[in-house]
């Protein structure tokens, strides 16, 4: 695997000689492989969604580089390639906010237009991209804002998904949707990734959402990177990610408990179906010797 | 960038400018006003620009902040500048066709063009160090004897509260939305006028339906708590005239009263 995107160095200071001056990101460094779905996770104000804006140019760097398959994406002379933001493809927080056409196929047509593609090209593209999001045909020529929330998200997410991105970033995709809308939309984006082999990235501040998909993790903590690594790893610090104010998934602090109460389970699981291979495990190994009854209740 | 307007934005402080009474600052500001259009020569101009440069000082706001508040009218002050430059009548030093520059044409530029900065900066800075919730206080105060002849003062003043505390959020949102076009290749910088204008839909129309929201939202907040106008209704924060406003209203006065006199009455 190779790196995608290289960040080197990345500082990001917002209000520079106001009295709101505050940086957002400092010194970060990273790379992104090609085709992996990493999970961003973080609090509020972590720099998470200032990290996000630089990877396709939005932002420009205080200090440091964002390189995209080797070359800078803000060149010498200040300048951003626009077609940076069609290889990246950044999917705002709440983006249903973002529809302004008359019908659905009008607005996802927007980025693949700016594109300078074909209207044949578009259609095209405008299919595949509904058909990807599960919208339906039949909802094409329909005006946007007749929709619920989370098909107006969707349609956001099309718009993007249209200009065929190699890199997909999705800030916040299931924020205030009840888990059936936020099951599908995952559902939705795991396809895409699936379909065109696009690296995937994934903000969020819970980490249920992200952990059950992503390749990699990275969290990022008081505008650095605390960690980046395998889910597994991430979680098997999970005492240093609930210091540092992250919420751990409910199955990881139900093993963390376990394990302070003196039953030997690896607290570092983040599903149902590792939590039960965990306890399989941790029952054949002890055999007789701990409580089993209390594992049992607690799950 | 939008956030580069400065205009209107409040600055919080702990200095004495900003703990001074919103109603006091608005008398102030006005008298200042007036002051400005009765200043004649330098030596009254000089006043003024020393009283204002104190008043940035004590208030602690960066000063590279007050010059940014001048930017989105810097269009105002050179159009004002040039006419001014051009068009007075007078002794000609400098002639080219149609153009002429005379003696009094420097002068009048100049007086115009510090007249509109003084002003600009002098009310930014009512707006800089004032919290809009006090200016507006202050506002249905001052204005509260209007009462009297049925004029909605409460409602006024309550109105443009809202609006105040909503140009951030605007700003904000606008600039949220515009990043999210930009990510899918919109593009509001180059092209001719009626292109860039075309460029503005895709920002206009969730700002405006955005907008609309939230005052829907707003609407509903403030009947939930059983909002309704002015009457009977009491203040957390009581407005009070301390001797720090007496004393501010005293220095500023004798200031501008010199300065109304020596421009007016001597011509300086």
């Amino acid at each position: 695997m190779s790196a995608i995107l290289e960040v080197r160095d990345l500082t990001h200071v917002y209000g520079a000689g106001t009295p709101f001056e505050r940086t957002a990101l400092d010194r970060v460094s990273l790379s992104i492989e090609k085709g992996e779905i990493l999970g961003v996770i973080g609090h509020t104000g972590s720099g998470k969604s200032t990290l996000i804006q630089h990877l396709n140019g939005l932002l420009r760097p205080s200090a440091g580089e964002v390189l995209l398959n080797g070359k800078p994406v803000w060149d010498e002379k200040g300048k951003c390639d626009r077609s940076v933001r069609f290889r990246v493809g950044l999917v705002f927080q709440y983006p249903e906010y973002q529809l302004f056409e008359e019908t659905i196929a009008k607005d996802i047509a927007f980025g693949p237009k700016n594109m300078g593609l074909s209207d044949q090209e578009t259609a095209e593209r405008v299919r595949e991209a509904m058909a990807f999001v599960g919208l339906g045909a039949g909802l094409a020529e329909k005006s946007p804002f007749a929709l619920s929330g989370g098909q107006k998200r969707r349609v956001a997410i099309a718009g993007v998904i249209a200009m065929r991105p190699e890199v997909l970033v999705l800030d916040e995709p299931t924020a205030g949707l009840d888990p059936a809308g936020r099951n599908e939309i995952l559902y939705e984006i795991r396809q895409y990734h699936e379909e065109t082999g696009a690296t995937v990235l994934i903000v969020s501040h819970s980490m249920e959402d992200t952990a059950r998909m992503a390749d990699r993790m990275l969290v990022m903590n008081q505008a650095k990177v605390m960690l980046l690594d395998k889910p597994e790893a991430v979680f098997a610090q999970a005492e240093e990610l609930t210091a540092a104010g992250l919420d751990v998934p409910e199955i990881t602090k139900v093993f963390m408990e376990l394990r302070r109460r003196g039953i030997p389970v690896n607290p570092a699981v983040f599903t149902v179906e590792q939590a039960a291979a965990e306890l399989r495990r941790v029952k054949q190994a002890g055999r007789g010797s701990e409580p089993d009854g209390e594992v049992k209740k607690e799950c | 960038m939008l956030k580069d307007v400065t205009i209107g934005q409040f600055f919080p402080g702990k200095s004495i400018i900003h703990r001074l009474d919103p109603r006091v600052k608005l008398v102030l500001i006005l008298a200042l006003i007036i002051a400005l259009f009765l200043a004649e020569g330098v030596v009254s101009y000089a006043l003024m620009i020393g009283f204002l440069l104190v008043i940035i000082k004590v208030s602690g706001i960066p000063f590279r902040m007050v010059v940014k508040g001048l930017k989105p009218i810097l269009f105002i002050i050179c159009f004002t500048a040039v006419l001014n430059l051009f068009y007075t009548p007078g002794e000609y030093i400098w002639q080219y066709g149609f153009l002429h520059i005379s003696r009094e044409g420097i002068f009048v530029a100049v007086k115009m063009v510090l007249r509109i900065m003084l002003l600009i900066i002098g009310t930014s800075m009512l707006t800089y160090t004032t919290s809009p919730i006090q200016l507006t206080d202050g506002l249905e105060r001052l204005l509260s004897p209007l009462k009297r002849f049925h004029a909605p003062v409460h409602e006024l003043s309550m109105m443009m509260s809202i609006a105040l505390r909503f140009i951030p959020t605007l700003i904000e949102e606008t600039e949220k939305i515009m990043s999210a076009q930009k990510a899918r290749g919109a593009d509001f910088e180059t092209g001719g006028i009626i292109q860039r204008a075309k460029a503005l839909i895709p920002i206009l129309v969730p700002l405006f339906i955005s907008a609309f929201r939230r005052a829907d939202e707003l609407a509903v907040a403030m009947e939930c708590r059983l909002y309704r106008g002015d009457v009977g209704r009491t203040r957390m924060k009581q407005l009070k005239i301390t001797p720090l406003d007496c004393a501010a209203i005293a220095v500023s006065f004798s200031i501008f009263l010199t300065v109304a006199v020596l421009g007016q009455a001597f011509g300086l």
